[in-house]
């Protein structure tokens, strides 16, 4: 488990780079949607399969799709794809990257000394539920009252 | 032949066995069109027809594999695979028989579910990709379907979840011992069936390939072995969904004793699949709109209405 963790994990940094760097967006969001995927094999190894999978439904499934749809609208041409591409000059984010180098080699620094075993202990969906529907009932009613604002302001807007 | 679930011998016997019944549906399909229409189908190559798929192969994997200059390479090469690999993962979680299938997985349903709105984006960036107005229109289509009936595909489900008490698709089958959940969930049923249909976008909801008013929607620029994954894919769509229906709500292998698990499952599962190609054969494709209008306006309250009768009763009868 602990392989498919770190293995997991690499795919995730490195298609989140991706997601960065790509200068053309459908290949930027089809990097995203590797890396949300990668972060949900990661939930997997560390024993939370539910939250794997509602990750690769909610997220991967529906969020990244509207996304897809947004952009099949707006037909981002060739022009877009010059525009980005000088953007990314390295002048621009070599400082930057360097900087953010060194507080990461700080942090590896640091961590080195702590050591947290991770022992994969599964939550099921039952306990999930449990816990969603006991102690944090209200927490998911205050969401599902936000979601309710939202639909019907959409709603309200598409109606004009 | 006892299997043991996940053996390697499970698992290739099971891949070989689902490609080759979804290429095999190629001709089945042409077969029982032609039986209906009162016209032979493809009956020339081998014995009833029976080799027209491999003639239809040898051509497809001899045709030229073209990639439009306009088109963006990695998309366009990348969508067809996504297709066929979610559907061929999401077999990964369905009970065939007592100790056949690959994997028994307490999230079974919810895997099924993920892999299939993962599917949408094989539609979605293949229409993309090919730089096509037509392809676009199908894509725009395809995205707005499948996003659509995902969700009542989803709900739908639940109230089988909540009766067996498990997302668990070998516990779903054995729960059901007592009786089918046909009867009880016969409304999750015909809600699962129309979206079922829709996700693996078979006639009548074929909205986004509609031959006659986009020329073949997301896969009008497709040839060759690219166009016979997308072509293949919806085959394995359909039979995914015609076992899945098996396993929720006909009680998967149960079946008298007089005939072997796996065969009861094959039966149903057939019937689906036949029931499926009949629908094709008589009722017309519905306005774009029209399929919107009614899932978000009919199939989605009663799928809620579904849920909640169903719940009631589980509390008042426990």
């Amino acid at each position: 488990m602990m392989i498919l963790f770190y293995i997991a994990a690499t795919v995730a940094v490195v298609s989140t780079v991706g997601v960065i760097v790509q200068s053309n967006i459908v290949h930027a969001l089809i990097y995203l949607i590797l890396s949300l995927l990668a972060v949900a094999v990661v939930f997997f190894s560390l024993g939370a399969p539910f939250v794997a999978v509602l990750e690769a439904i909610v997220y991967a499934g529906a969020i990244m799709v509207l996304f897809l749809f947004v952009i099949m609208m707006l037909n981002m041409g060739q022009h877009t794809l010059d525009q980005e591409k000088t953007w990314m000059a390295a002048k621009d984010w070599a400082l930057p990257a360097g900087l953010a180098a060194i507080l990461l080699a700080q942090l590896l620094y640091v961590l080195r000394e702590y050591r947290v075993d991770i022992v994969p202990n599964e939550v099921g969906v039952l306990e999930v539920s449990a816990l969603l529907f006991g102690p944090y009932v209200l927490a998911v009613e205050l969401a599902s009252i936000l979601l309710l604002a939202g639909l019907v302001s959409a709603y309200h807007l598409a109606k004009k | 032949m006892t299997w043991e679930v996940g053996s390697y011998l499970n698992i290739g016997v099971i891949l070989g066995l689902v490609i080759f019944i979804a290429a095999m549906l190629i001709w089945v399909e042409r077969r029982l069109l032609g039986l209906w229409q009162e016209r032979l189908g493809p009956n020339r190559v081998g014995w009833f027809g029976l080799l027209q798929v491999a003639a239809d192969m040898i051509k497809i994997f001899t045709k030229e594999d073209w990639i439009p200059p306009f088109a963006d390479r990695m998309s366009f090469v990348l969508a067809p695979a996504i297709i066929m690999v979610v559907i061929l993962t999401s077999f990964a979680v369905i009970p065939f028989a007592p100790g056949v299938g690959v994997v028994d997985s307490n999230i079974g349903i919810l895997f099924v579910l993920a892999m299939a709105s993962l599917g949408a984006y094989s539609v979605m960036l293949g229409g993309l990709s090919s730089d096509n107005k037509y392809a676009l229109l199908g894509a725009l289509r395809a995205a707005a379907q499948m996003v659509s009936y995902e969700v009542f595909m989803g709900i739908s489900l639940l109230g089988v979840v909540a009766l067996s008490g498990s997302f668990n698709l070998r516990e779903i089958v054995i729960a059901q011992s007592d009786g089918w959940y046909i009867f009880p969930q016969f409304i999750g049923f015909v809600i699962f069936l129309i979206a079922g249909i829709a996700e693996s976008h078979r006639l009548p909801f074929d909205i986004p390939e509609a031959e006659q008013e986009i020329c073949s929607g997301y896969h009008t620029e497709y040839s060759g072995m690219k166009f016979g994954m997308f072509f293949v894919g919806e085959y394995l769509g359909l039979v995914l969904i015609a076992s899945l229906l098996t396993v929720l709500f006909f009680g998967g292998w149960l079946g008298p004793a007089f005939l072997p698990p796996i065969f009861w499952f094959a039966i149903k599962a057939f019937g689906f699949i036949a029931f499926f190609i009949l629908l094709r054969a008589a009722i017309p494709r519905p306005r774009y709109d029209q399929l919107m209008t009614y899932g978000w306006l009919f199939l989605l309250p009663l799928s809620l209405l579904n849920l909640l009768v169903t719940g009631a009763i589980i509390l008042v009868t426990q």
